[in-house]
């Protein structure tokens, strides 16, 4: 196993635990970090192929993953709002009782 | 490849699967920053420093603060836990094994990974900063928009709606 399929073997890993976390946990908080695991997962491999990978333009991984910080920041800030929101309204958390509009 | 890699790597993914099967939120947050914190480390192994930092203060530091605080502010709701995971909750766990089963298996036999570059030049700081500052302006322009939107938009949520009466005499 080279160093570079060390980091893709622990980014899929990471991806598919954020994965099943989303899928399996019934609370809203707990899908929000599955959500968060997996971005985190994408970032490492863009940096694990921006340092290991074949062309010599570390930057542009770099920067992609700085913004991708930055849109989950945003994410993460408007998706806990949506949480405080639905609570104060509905007094619940839990994802299957958010089903008012389900056909 | 070296031992602190693979230290970090064990800590990320346990962490990680402490973070998404604990029943204790609050743990489970905490268990989520120790996640980011070792990414931060398996950043600063892949010598990407600048981004191993962004992560500390972004992720450690906002978003970790900003989940134990929703946590908090949205606990005691009732017992609403009593159904812990889905009913469905073997399909879950069922796919998303598959699906790392499929990843890993087809990371470890494929030959179409590119060559190992052994020693590429690293951009310094100032080099980063240049280059936010002329190429990737507009990205960080648009980014700079996009939080003050996300920011904004997320005080609206919040904020307590107003009630019926207070809008009748409005």
């Amino acid at each position: 196993m080279t160093s570079l399929q060390f980091f893709l073997v622990i980014s899929a890993l990471l991806f598919c635990i954020g994965l099943g976390a989303v899928l399996v946990r019934r609370h809203v908080i707990l899908a929000l970090i599955g959500v968060e695991l997996m971005l985190n997962a994408a970032n490492l491999n863009f940096l694990a192929f921006a340092r290991l990978g074949p062309h010599s333009n570390v930057m542009e991984g770099w920067m992609f993953v700085v913004f991708a910080i930055a849109v989950a920041a945003a994410e993460a800030a408007v998706g806990l709002a949506l949480v405080i929101a639905i609570y104060r309204r509905l007094r619940t958390t839990h994802l299957d009782q958010m089903d008012s509009l389900k056909g | 490849m070296n031992e602190l890699t693979i230290i970090l790597g064990i800590l990320v993914i346990a962490s990680a699967v402490a973070a998404v099967t604990l029943r204790n939120l609050v743990h489970c947050a905490l268990c989520l920053m120790a996640t980011f914190l070792g990414l931060a480390g398996m950043y600063l192994c892949l010598d990407a420093q600048f981004v191993g930092l962004v992560q500390i203060l972004v992720y450690v530091g906002a978003v970790g603060i900003l989940l134990v605080f929703a946590i908090l502010l949205t606990r005691g709701g009732g017992k609403e836990l009593s159904p812990f995971f889905s009913s469905t909750w073997a399909v879950g766990a069922g796919l998303a094994g598959l699906i790392a089963l499929i990843f890993i298996t087809a990371i470890l036999r494929t030959n179409a990974l590119p060559p190992l570059l052994t020693d590429p030049s690293l951009p310094s700081l100032l080099q980063i900063g240049k280059r936010l500052m002329e190429q990737d302006v507009i990205v960080l322009e648009a980014m700079g928009l996009l939080l003050t939107a996300a920011a904004v938009g997320a005080i609206v949520l919040a904020m307590p709606e107003p009630s019926p009466k207070a809008e009748e005499e409005a």
